[in-house]
């Protein structure tokens, strides 16, 4: 029989000290699915990777991985999940060469032997083998660690900010990598603090201080935004943002870039704001509609929790 | 002491031909720019073209091999000291220590820069009031969130009135409501005619700047309003133009 799920999680809850990191979290990952955790520091993402990898106990709560239990089952766990930390875990005295054969050797298996899966990502570093780990740049340690994690062949694979600090090309780099592995079966379970990377998951979760706030594949996550969404700008973005606020058709309005975004109620008149505005002396007024983007979801969702 | 400051009234950092060397490598190769007053100038590069580099010797730690050019009115190549101690710096990775209290931190980093006891105490009080932190002031910073350190680092960053400050990826991790509320900081900055001068690697923050450069291989490939950039790069966003540019890269990452 095979298992539809690949990741089952019920009501997990991990508390340090008073410090609530995770807060009866609940949800899963379908087979072959990229399910994208995506918060800011202290969402409870590394906790989370941690008690599913079974590295750490979890206070309350029951979860499954590859349909194995964490508590019960962790042994065959470990053998199955590739786990890539958000901080760099490789041994830096040894070569590139040699940590690949290390991670090899701990499972029981040989580079050769699944050399096809980690190839499109471990060729573009195997020019350099005879190098130490700790002499790579930030890119190319991002590379061996993913070859590490894979090179067992696992069924699951945890991916821990591998983004984080990378600019943005090297960023939408790695996401290539990760659909190539997609495409071949694995399910991947990732975070990201950059809410760019939603739309390269197939669903999902976002979470902060522990709590996750909605899951839905990311296209829903902006079909669901229900409010009038407006971005607009002048010459003085900051006297204007503060004109914003004073508006009591505006229920929130923050800085976005080129424009500011404003979530209007109904009885908003972009038509009337706009002459009010410059009648009092802002120039170049523009204000249009626009499409929620998933950060917009997400400080919806966190300002009606706060 | 005299300062031997030269004064220039609209432009707050010169740099002509600004080159470092590294053996035979060039880290940063003749970049040429300047930065107006209260300007917020992001500065933007991939991973190893050099930003960190040129930020260095921009802020007086690092000499350059040639070139030339002034920061807050100081020469580049002789007055890295008294660059040091007119700009403000904040880091990503280290700002402020985790075992002072905030108005600790608030006491160091101003007497490093030497303002006034009595005055640090003035300025830190207002401050914590705009940011609404005032009830945390013998909050020890290790237990704050991590957004809460980052708005308070820039605040300590700032505490000695710079007339330019230095960000070095400000926001990295932080959520998305705690991010605006440092850009509107920023904007109040601004507006106030203190230089703000940014990197980053969210590509939607190059948007919030009034001008925006791109590092690559070392060289300025572009430079302009994020609105000039995406016209001459016929793209949508700025990430499209930094994409554009960063995949034309030979060295780094």
């Amino acid at each position: 029989m095979t298992i539809e799920k690949a990741i089952e999680v019920n009501g997990l809850s991990k508390s340090f000290g008073t410090v609530k990191a995770l807060d009866k979290v609940s949800f899963d990952v379908q087979r072959g699915e990229t399910f994208g955790l995506i918060g800011p520091d202290g969402a409870g993402k590394t906790t989370l990777f941690k008690i599913l990898v079974t590295l750490l106990d979890t206070d309350e709560g029951t979860a499954t991985v590859d349909g194995l239990d964490i508590g019960r089952d962790y042994r065959a766990i470990r053998a199955r999940v590739g786990y890539m930390p958000g901080r760099f875990s490789l041994y830096s005295d040894l070569t590139i060469e040699e940590n690949m054969e290390f991670f090899a050797n701990l499972f029981g298996v040989s580079v050769e032997q699944n050399y096809d899966l980690v190839a499109p990502i471990y060729s573009q570093i195997e020019p350099f083998k005879k190098r130490r780990a700790g002499r790579l740049s930030g890119g190319m340690k991002q590379k061996l660690a993913l070859s590490c994690a894979l090179i067992h062949k696992p069924s699951v694979l945890f991916l821990d900010e591998p983004t984080t600090g990378v600019d943005a090309v090297s960023r939408s780099e790695f996401w290539d990598m990760l659909h190539n592995l997609k495409k071949q079966g694995l399910s991947i379970l990732v975070s990201t603090p950059y809410m760019d990377e939603a739309s390269r998951c197939d669903r999902i979760a976002l979470c902060n201080s522990g709590k996750i706030l909605d899951i839905d594949t990311p296209s829903n996550m902006v079909k669901k935004f229900d409010g009038n969404l407006y971005g607009i700008k002048s010459k003085e973005m900051y006297s204007l943002l503060k004109a914003l606020r004073g508006d009591k058709t505006i229920i929130n309005s923050y800085t976005a870039g080129e424009f500011h975004h404003l979530l209007a109620d109904n009885g908003f008149d972009a038509e009337r704001l706009k002459q009010e505005l410059t009648s009092s002396g802002h120039k170049d007024v523009e204000i249009k509609p626009i499409v929620p983007l998933i950060e917009d979801v997400f400080i919806k969702l966190l300002s009606n929790e706060r | 002491m005299n300062d031997n400051k030269t004064t220039n009234i609209s432009h707050i950092i010169q740099v002509k031909d600004l080159t470092k060397q590294f053996g035979s490598f060039t880290a940063v190769d003749h970049i040429t720019f300047d930065v107006k007053r209260g300007e917020i100038f992001g500065f933007l590069g991939a991973n190893g073209a050099g930003k960190t580099t040129a930020m260095r010797m921009l802020c007086g730690l690092s000499f350059p091999t040639s070139g030339s050019g002034t920061v807050a009115g100081f020469d580049i190549m002789r007055q890295g000291e008294k660059i040091k101690s007119h700009i403000g710096y904040m880091s990503q990775r280290f700002a402020l220590y985790d075992d002072l209290t905030v108005m600790e931190n608030m006491q160091l980093f101003g007497g490093i820069y030497r303002v006034g006891k009595k005055e640090i105490d003035r300025r830190a009080t207002e401050m914590l009031q705009k940011l609404k932190f005032a009830s945390e002031r013998n909050t020890l910073v290790g237990s704050l969130p991590l957004g809460w350190k980052q708005k308070l680092a820039f605040a300590v960053a700032t505490l000695h009135r710079p007339e330019i400050v230095f960000l070095d990826e400000p926001t990295g991790g932080v959520d998305p409501i705690t991010r605006r509320q440092f850009w509107e900081m920023i904007y109040q900055a601004s507006s106030e005619n203190t230089t703000i001068f940014v990197t980053t690697h969210y590509m939607d923050e190059a948007e919030y700047c009034h001008r925006v450069s791109m590092m690559v291989d070392g060289q300025i490939k572009a430079l302009g309003t994020p609105t000039e950039l995406k016209q001459q790069y016929n793209a949508s966003s700025m990430d499209e133009v930094f994409r554009t540019l960063a995949r034309g890269a030979k060295r780094g990452d």
